[in-house]
């Protein structure tokens, strides 16, 4: 059993608040990923959890025992670091078994931990090259080796796949998932790649200026964000923001933006009734806002524009264009054919709708 | 029509490169080369000299002939040189004093500039500069105050310090150990933080992460710092000249001045002959290990 449990965690250098006062309980077997943009602590935050940060304040707990005052190695952690930080002069073979040999572990055992976790990744045909000789990715599967072999209580990976190429890091992505349901070690992942934390976590902690912004499932981030930081940094192309004015026209709401103007749907009406009248924001992602379709909901509305920009993706084609002064994307068929300058009629699926309150940025 | 292009671009009817890299290239060659054997002969003149003074007799050392050239070429030079035992000693004297410095150097310059650019302790960035200022302190500025201090000592603790080889062992550190506590500050800085982060993780002591990632990934860097060491104590001349007097307690280059220079009699052919079987052992050095040297010299050059 190894939960991890933070509880007021605090991180100051000299003056700066780097994590101020975070609680998160992690549970066993659980992969979290810890995202946010650079300097938000999310870093810091596991290198606390590994003891190689002191922690100003607070309590962190790995599998119930408070473990502050406890050195890295009597942590029971192995850790995944960006940079691979494999030892130069040791063979693949060396490099795994490095922890173990230091623990006098049997000669045996170590073989037989080490060709285990080499069949787990994969390298067994790498084991008596130097690092010097393999790819990233490869040197990327023997830190994770030397991680399992260890066979700790938690697993910590800092940004691990940060200084691969872009198609090695999903390739990369899925094994480390893979690794994950074999081994199923409890799993705190450091990365500043939403989509990297969306497709691994059973859980996401999206961290901003040392704070936890939101915790949840990866689809409840998406679906239901609780802050504007949340909705616009979850998601690719981000979320649209656009200032609207909440208005009542007997009993129904609208926003208005501009000339466009959108009834909302009567099951918000009671959620939104407080904020008649004031300057809100009106989120909206992109790929909820198409070309006129059959909507099932029956809560779509239409509205039209004139396109700026088209960027053709191939399996979906990106659309920009201005609503109340403010920049707005729309995903739309690939097949649409449109072209800059045109005026085109899209329709809001308003089901997915989101209503900021721009003096606390919390989703109303 | 794209490929046709591409075919004659390609191929051999390729025009000729005026003004090109590879010209400007083939002049700094011919300029490199030009000062390379240049700088060559100027460098090698010394011990070729040497060599050809080496071979040749005292009489024909002082007949007016022809300096670069052996007429009646023998090896006495070097019969009665490694036949003498005062020559023996002298070479026993500092090949002893070497190598002992040299481990003496490496076992407190490698841990210190392991702490000082790993383990963050309040005044260690001080601590490195100051350890770099005494290297820049001259050897000549010291040897008097030095004298003083083992006169002081003798008085009060009745140990004789002066004309004893082995003060050379205290006093020679004196002048390695700050350079190469500072290379290996430099090179064990070039080394990437989470390795030692991983070592720790992985269970090991700051000992043990000294001795089995540091000091192997670091070797280069090491052995520059040894060859270093070798070479300041093998050539030192100011400190056994002015603390040794005895003939069985010289080391090789006093020794050589002082036994071989009687007077204003110069013998010069073993004086040659000394000097240059002294600079063989740095030479061999140097050339069994001058790739490390070389990567030792560059790493340096990248990182503070």
């Amino acid at each position: 059993m190894a939960q991890v449990t933070l509880r007021k965690v605090v991180k100051k250098y000299d003056d700066t608040l780097a994590v101020r006062g975070i609680d998160l309980d992690i549970a066993d077997k659980e992969f979290v990923v810890l995202v946010g943009p650079s300097g938000c602590g999310k870093s810091t935050t596991l290198r606390m959890i590994a003891g190689l940060e002191e922690i100003s304040d607070g309590d962190i707990a790995i599998g119930g025992t408070v473990v502050n005052d406890v050195p890295p190695k009597d942590r029971d952690i192995a850790m995944v670091f960006q940079n691979y930080a494999l030892y130069p002069h040791m063979t693949v073979y060396e490099n795994m078994s490095f922890g173990l040999r230091l623990k006098k572990v049997a000669k045996d055992e170590i073989k037989r931990r080490v060709e285990n976790a080499a069949r787990i990744l994969d390298i067994t045909e790498l084991l008596a090259r130097k690092p010097k000789q393999l790819s990233g990715g490869q040197r990327q599967r023997v830190a994770m080796g030397r991680a399992i072999v260890r066979d700790p209580k938690v697993f910590l990976f800092d940004e691990p796949l940060s200084n691969l190429d872009a198609k090695l890091r999903v390739q990369m992505r899925t094994e480390i998932k893979k690794v994950h349901q074999k081994v199923r070690t409890t799993t705190v992942y450091v990365t500043h790649d939403q989509v990297e934390a969306m497709t691994l976590a059973d859980r996401v902690v999206v961290m901003n200026h040392g704070l936890i912004e939101q915790v949840g499932a990866p689809n409840d981030l998406y679906h239901a964000p609780k802050t504007k930081f949340v909705a616009g940094f979850i998601g690719s192309p981000a979320m649209n923001f656009i200032p609207c004015r909440l208005e009542e026209n007997s009993g129904a709401l609208t926003a208005r933006m501009g000339e466009v103007s959108l009834p909302l749907p009567a099951s918000r009406t009671e959620r939104y009734k407080a904020h008649v009248g004031r300057d809100m924001l009106f989120g909206l992602r992109p790929e909820h806002m198409t070309e006129r379709r059959p909507y099932a909901n029956g809560q779509a509305q239409d509205f039209a524009v004139t396109v700026d920009v088209v960027e053709p993706m191939g399996m979906e084609t990106l659309l920009y264009f201005r609503i109340n002064g403010e920049e707005v994307s729309a995903r739309v068929e690939p097949t649409s054919a449109v072209a800059a300058g045109e005026v085109m009629p899209l329709a809001a699926d308003l089901a997915h709708m989101h209503l900021i309150d721009p003096k606390t940025d919390k989703v109303v | 029509m794209a490929a046709a292009i591409a075919e004659t671009k390609g191929g051999p009817s390729r025009p000729s490169t005026y003004g090109s890299i590879s010209r400007s290239r083939k002049r700094a060659l011919v300029w490199s080369y030009f000062f390379l054997v240049l700088f060559a002969i100027f460098f090698l003149m010394p011990p070729i000299y040497m060599f050809i003074t080496s071979l040749k007799t005292s009489q024909e050392i002082s007949a007016a002939t022809n300096p670069w050239w052996v007429f009646n070429p023998t090896l006495s030079n070097y019969v009665e040189l490694l036949t003498s035992n005062q020559y023996l000693t002298f070479f026993k004297n500092s090949a002893i004093i070497s190598i002992v410095v040299v481990t003496i150097t490496m076992l407190v310059s490698v841990p210190a500039a392991f702490a000082l650019a790993r383990m963050k302790f309040w005044g260690s960035a001080t601590l490195a500069t100051g350890v770099f200022l005494t290297y820049l302190i001259p050897e000549t500025l010291l040897f008097i105050p030095l004298f003083k201090t083992f006169a002081f000592v003798y008085e009060y603790t009745g140990i004789q310090l002066i004309n004893n080889w082995w003060v050379l062992l205290v006093i020679y550190p004196t002048l390695t150990v700050p350079f190469c506590t500072w290379i290996m500050i430099g090179y064990f800085a070039s080394i990437p933080k989470e390795l030692d982060e991983a070592a720790i993780i992985d269970g090991a002591s700051y000992f043990q992460t000294l001795t089995k990632i540091f000091i192997p990934v670091a070797l280069p860097g090491i052995i520059a710092a040894m060859i270093f060491a070798f070479t300041v104590s093998w050539a030192q001349f100011l400190y056994p000249l002015a603390f040794t007097t005895s003939t069985d307690q010289l080391v090789l280059p006093v020794g050589i001045i002082t036994t071989l220079i009687k007077g204003d009699v110069f013998n010069w052919g073993q004086i040659m002959t000394g000097a240059l079987l002294g600079a063989a052992p740095p030479l061999i050095i140097y050339a069994f290990l001058m790739d490390y040297y070389i990567a030792g010299l560059t790493a340096g050059a990248t990182k503070g």
